[in-house]
């Protein structure tokens, strides 16, 4: 029977209200490498975040070394020797490797620093994990995979380090990098250190872990031996949800409908050779994890960052998309996930947003007119039932689904002709939801042409009728609506090529 | 149409505004010699006109969420180089003027290119304009104090035009009356007015419906630029004598005046109307010093405390604004 290091038991999370961990229970022992895996929103950060000391469990109790403890602060997290490895690494890449490991408790001569010490302490350390760096680089010249290198080192120096959660190690490494933290992974094993493996790499799997834990939807669905666990099961256990809307079961759009718009070889940053047509009316889903270039693939598109290569073709002819406004001109438009960063001006009214991209339109040589921003504003708060007390309200009072469909209406007014919905319920309230759906379902019935941006699967299900699945800034697989289930679109987003 | 809390605010904060203006007419009408009378209310005025010139310019620019510290030497180095037009190149005193009005646009496009095209920080960027605007009117007059003609000698009459009529009338208060109605409707009415409020309150969502924001942004400066240039035509107009490696510190009293006015250091809020009421704190802060006896290092020092205290109010402000959000539904 193994030592068990860590239980956590019956953890319960809310965020305003959403219930983001319901019931999870998780034990890990001590010398395993356990991953664990979900799709986004599954709750697998939330969890890790909760364990590290970063937000407080609303429920539920932790079982550390035998002792019931509670985890409130990062800092009381590393006392007690659990770290977390982010993503985003915490370096200051100004500082060298010394500096960074040591920063806060650095060794001291009188009231100096001692640099020596320091050095000689840090190249003693990063030696007996067999990492070549030299402790007096500063951490901006060192790649990616060195400065996480660097970031484990400075979680080991602390003495009582036995727990160290990495959030998708591998996502920013190259093949040789991945096998080198493999090793270095194993090693820690073997010196009785337990490691959480946050991945969406279900190949590397194999490789690294001895258990595989999967949440789905907030709660705790199963845990396995990894000889027991194929790709194919943990794909079933990631997506076997019951499917809340009933998907769409043919497209709704004709073979020979024409065209629209065409991409070829697109590159951008995070984005490989990304090719695809959408037709006139048509709901093109675009599905993939966190990080698998589908914005950066929209904001190439639409001029909002720079491609470094590609062509567009609109209607068979080729454009040059340069700016948001050169995609704007050509009847493009853009709703981006975050809302309130790149979609509205929160601390302006109703109309003024509605018209913003349009004021134009409504401007002769000098004066906008205001009774027709007024007027037609008014007509498409009415159209898409935006709840607002009058068309002078600031948008910042505004509910998000309201919000959202103000978006919509400032590109309905600018008469788009392709919507590029990023994520357009994220954020938003059930009865929101459907309505959006409504309104996307109109778009396309007036002959609008929509992308649609999703992480929540059954929603694109509903909505698509071609479903477009990328993973790592390359499209991995394209699905007739007729032929997609949550198991393939899973099976595409996670397909390393 | 209900007002929101918000925009309460905002108009409680011009009422604040002109509390405070008419507080300081009263304390130093008691305090001051001789300050509630005719003359010290037309010095009021003279010293409104360049403050309000500028302050209307760099209005926009602040509600873009930037800043222009070059206006003060861009308003002298224009003020200079027209005034070197007229005294040493012998031009006329018509063109002189319209130099003075081309060289601080100039210094304005100079700005925008910077800010919008070349990305530098606005702060930045307006300092170095400040020291250039201010090395080149040293430079090209030879740090030779400009004077413009005075009533009584042939070209003096631009003076009656801009600043009094020959009955004493103070014209130039109707002139900067006419600059606020055309500057609020620019503001109000007009795309780019609606334009420097969308990239003040969101750059990002302005660019991505569609807007140029970079040419906007530019063309703000510009107008900056071309109000420091009405204001220098004004200053010229009013003190007559132009002396060199002059000028920085003045920018203070202008942007102080729009701040006070109720217009957002952060961007995407602010208006004309209240930034006449600052202006005029402003001056008759300065005059009413004056008629204490206080003389400039005091002004210095007291607009300093304004400056800080306006800042201060205005972050207040954005607390409050973030704290009040009401659900529309």
């Amino acid at each position: 029977m193994p030592e068990i290091l860590l239980e956590m038991k019956n953890i319960q999370k809310y965020f305003a209200g959403v219930h983001a961990l319901d019931d999870v229970s998780i034990s890990i022992n001590a010398g395993e490498v356990h991953a664990l895996v979900g799709e986004n929103g599954a709750g697998k950060s939330t969890l890790m975040k909760i364990l590290s000391g970063i937000y407080q469990k609303d429920g539920g109790s932790i079982i550390y070394k035998g002792q019931e403890v509670e985890i409130s602060s990062p800092l009381e997290a590393q006392i007690m020797g659990i770290t977390m490895i982010h993503q985003e690494l915490n370096l200051m890449p100004h500082l060298t490797v010394a500096e960074n490991i040591f920063i806060g408790r650095e060794p001291t001569r009188g009231i100096f620093v001692d640099d020596t010490k320091s050095n000689q302490m840090a190249k003693e350390l990063l030696d007996s994990l067999n990492i070549d760096i030299d402790p007096t680089v500063r951490v901006n010249t060192l790649s990616i995979a060195k400065q996480q290198m660097v970031e484990i080192a400075k979680a080991l120096s602390f003495e009582n380090t036995s727990l160290l959660i990495m959030d998708e190690p591998t996502a920013a490494l190259t093949e040789g990098e991945i096998q080198d933290l493999f090793k270095m992974i194993r090693d820690l094993r073997a010196q009785g250190k337990s490691i959480i493996y946050i991945s969406h790499r279900l190949e590397e799997l194999p490789q690294i872990a001895d258990r595989v834990t999967v949440l789905r939807d907030g709660q705790y669905i199963d845990t396995l031996n990894i000889e027991d666990a194929t790709r194919q099961k943990i794909i079933s256990m990631m997506v076997g949800r019951e499917i809340y809307y009933d998907p769409k079961e043919k497209s709704n759009v004709p073979e020979d409908a024409p065209v629209i718009l065409e991409v070829r070889n697109l590159v951008a940053n995070n984005v490989k050779n990304v090719s695809f047509k959408l037709r006139k009316g048509e709901i093109l889903g675009f599905a993939g994890l966190m990080g698998a270039g589908r914005t950066e693939t929209m904001r190439a598109i639409f001029g909002a960052d720079p491609l470094a290569s590609g062509e567009i073709y609109m209607n068979g002819e080729k454009v040059e998309i340069k700016s948001p406004y050169d995609a704007v001109s050509h009847g493009i438009s853009y709703l981006s996930e975050d809302r309130r960063a790149f979609g509205l001006a929160i601390g302006l009214s109703v109309k003024e947003n509605a018209v913003m991209a349009s004021i134009e339109e409504f401007s002769s040589t000098l004066f906008m007119d205001d009774k027709k921003i007024a007027d037609v504003t008014n007509e498409y708060v009415e159209k898409l039932s935006v709840k607002t007390p009058s068309i002078n309200q600031l948008v910042r009072n505004l509910s998000g689904g309201n919000q959202q469909k103000l978006v919509v209406a400032k590109w309905l007014i600018k008469d788009s002709e392709i919507f590029i919905f990023d994520e357009p319920t994220r954020g938003i309230d059930v009865g929101a939801k459907s309505e959006i759906y409504d309104l996307m379902e109109q778009l396309v019935n007036e002959g609008k042409s929509i992308i649609m941006i999703s992480s929540e699967i059954p929603e694109l299900l509903r909505m698509s009728d071609r479903i477009v699945v990328m993973c790592e800034g390359r499209i991995t697989g394209e699905l007739d609506i007729s032929e997609a289930t949550q198991e393939k679109i899973m099976s595409y987003a996670t397909m390393n090529m | 149409m209900k007002p929101n809390n918000f925009s309460k605010s905002m108009g409680f904060q011009k009422i604040l505004a002109l509390g405070v203006l008419a507080l300081l007419y009263i304390f130093f009408a008691i305090f001051g010699n001789n300050f509630f009378s005719w003359t010290y209310l037309v010095n009021i005025l003279d010293a409104s006109y360049f403050i309000g010139f500028m302050a209307i310019g760099v209005t926009f620019v602040i509600i873009t969420g930037g800043i222009d510290l070059s206006l003060g030497t861009t308003m002298m180095c224009g003020a200079l180089l027209g005034g070197a037009a007229y005294n040493i190149w012998g031009w006329g005193i018509a063109e002189s003027l319209i130099l003075v009005v081309v060289v601080a646009t100039i210094i304005g496009i100079i700005n925008g290119l910077l800010i919008a095209y070349l990305k530098l920080p606005p702060f930045i960027a307006t300092l170095g304009t400040q020291m250039v605007g201010m090395g080149f009117g040293a430079i090209v007059t030879k740090v030779m104090t400009m004077r413009y003609p005075t009533v009584g000698t042939p070209d003096g009459f631009f003076k009656n035009i801009f600043y009094k009529t020959s009955t004493g009338f103070p014209v130039g208060a109707v002139w900067l009356a006419v600059a606020f109605i055309i500057a609020s409707i620019v503001l109000n009415k007009t795309k780019f007015g609606r334009y420097t409020f969308a990239i003040g309150s969101n750059r990002e969502a302005a660019r991505l419906s569609g807007i140029k924001v970079q040419r906007w942004q530019a063309l703000v400066y510009t107008l900056c630029g071309f109000f420091a240039g009405l204001a220098g035509i004004f200053y010229a107009a009013v003190y007559t004598s132009i002396i060199p490696s002059t000028g920085n510190g003045l920018e203070v009293l202008a942007i102080a005046g729009v701040v006070i006015g109720g217009t957002s250091m952060t961007g995407g809020v602010g208006s004309i109307s209240g930034t006449i009421i600052g202006v005029f704190i402003m001056s008759i802060l300065k005059q009413g010093l004056m008629s204490m006896g206080l003389q400039a290092h005091w002004q210095t020092f007291f607009t300093g405390i304004v400056v800080i205290g306006a800042v201060l109010l205005d972050n207040y402000r954005i607390a409050q604004a973030q704290k009040v959000k009401i659900k529309a539904d």
